[in-house]
């Protein structure tokens, strides 16, 4: 049963978290004054009214970004245990995970000297 | 199945997880859908806390939830007309016949004892932590050839897919 | 404790939900989507039965090293997919499978 303990912190965090947020819209809701008139409800009381389609298409760019984000990220997944265990290790162990760091830099190289890393 | 922290927990994590699937195949708008695919990612991860999993609980929320949903949203954002295909669905009857029809099996599979032995109720009660499987994963007679093989790879989808995404024209 | 039969069928049920998408969902990206479910339920499948076999004390540590390295390989896939979807659209504006059937013979 230490599971429960170790992780009642969490739990109840969890529960709070969203309440914390969700409270004060709540009681706001509650307690507004509803008198809603057409400039009120429009989308910019003050401003432009948008021309044509506002769901513009999104740079390539960024999914580069966040393409090389993804794969050192998941880099960790490997890393984590790895540098858990890293006093107990042999030198073949060793190696071995400086060899798997070097692989990956090998694909940042790659993105560099491609210029995927430029804003353009 | 007594009332406990871990069983509600394993309740609530199932509305999560399958309340989410659902919401992935049937939502029309996919800037939704990633966020159910979130939800359901989010009771996958509460599923590995409740089988002493913690580390993979914590991978499964930064690397699913942090970048994989992530990339998702990006790709939605960048093939424009995806909100906008009128039909959902094709093959929906077919499709729906057989996955039900899969699920049936499974479920008479992992309830009865038809394919193999009865399934244990309780498990052992120490786990292997962390650091033990660090230490498998670089051990020579341990995952040291699929270790480097998954950098060999994540190598290659990088480069991969950084040549094909790229755009030359621009 | 929960029986391991329920985790099993938890799995069973997401796996079932993500071959409806795969088969049956109009967009690439929403099929990519499912198929990132099936993943999943696949992965708790494997630490299910790595927590609940008796070899887990002795340090075998298979379900949950292959837990991650699917993790590694769903990473892979989700990158890859989603640069040829960005670059199929591109060149022909669509993101429906079965209009990207420049190569069928």
């Amino acid at each position: 049963m230490n599971v429960l303990n170790e992780w009642a912190f969490i739990g109840m965090f969890a529960v709070l978290a969203p309440i914390f947020p969700a409270l004060p819209i709540v009681i706001a809701w509650l307690f507004r004054p509803r008198k809603p008139n057409v400039l009120k409800s429009s989308t910019y009381e003050c401003g432009v009214e948008t021309i044509g389609d506002t769901w513009v298409q999104f740079r390539v760019q960024y999914y580069i970004y966040g393409l090389i984000f993804l794969v050192f990220d998941v880099e960790m997944v490997f890393l984590f245990p790895w540098a858990a265990a890293y006093n107990e290790m042999s030198l073949f162990g060793f190696v071995a995970g400086f060899l798997f760091i070097f692989l990956l830099t090998d694909a940042l190289f790659y993105a560099w000297q491609k210029n995927a890393l430029e804003w353009k | 199945m007594e009332l406990n922290a871990i069983s509600i927990g394993f309740v609530v994590f199932t509305i999560f997880t399958l309340g989410g699937g659902i919401g992935v195949v049937t939502t029309r708008n996919l800037f939704q859908g990633t966020i159910w695919l979130m939800v359901s990612l989010f009771g996958v991860a509460g599923y590995f806390v409740l089988l002493s999993a913690p580390f993979l609980a914590a991978v499964q929320i930064l690397v699913y939830i942090g970048a994989i949903a992530i990339l998702i949203t990006f790709a939605v954002m960048l093939t424009r007309s995806v909100t906008r295909i009128k039909t959902r669905y094709i093959r929906l009857v077919p499709s729906l016949l057989a996955s039900l029809a899969l699920f049936l099996i499974l479920l008479l599979g992992v309830t009865m004892p038809i394919f193999g032995g009865v399934s244990p109720e309780h498990a052992p009660a120490t786990v292997a932590s962390t650091r033990d499987l660090g230490a498998a994963l670089v051990d020579e007679n341990g995952y040291v050839v699929p270790f480097l093989l998954a950098s060999v790879l994540l190598t290659g989808a990088m480069i991969g897919a950084i040549f094909i995404a790229r755009d030359d024209t621009a | 404790m929960v029986p391991l039969w329920m985790y099993l069928a938890v799995a069973a049920a997401l796996f079932s939900l993500g071959v409806f998408g795969a088969l049956s969902r109009r967009n690439a990206v929403a099929v990519l989507m499912s198929v990132e479910l099936m993943l999943n339920a696949v992965n708790i499948n494997l630490v299910a039965f790595w927590r609940y076999s008796e070899t887990s004390t002795d340090l075998l540590l298979n379900g949950y090293a292959f837990t991650a390295f699917v993790l590694i390989v769903a990473a892979a896939e989700a990158a890859v997919g989603l640069a040829i979807i960005i670059t199929v659209y591109r060149n022909r504006r669509s993101v429906i499978p079965e209009e990207a059937a420049a190569l069928k013979g």
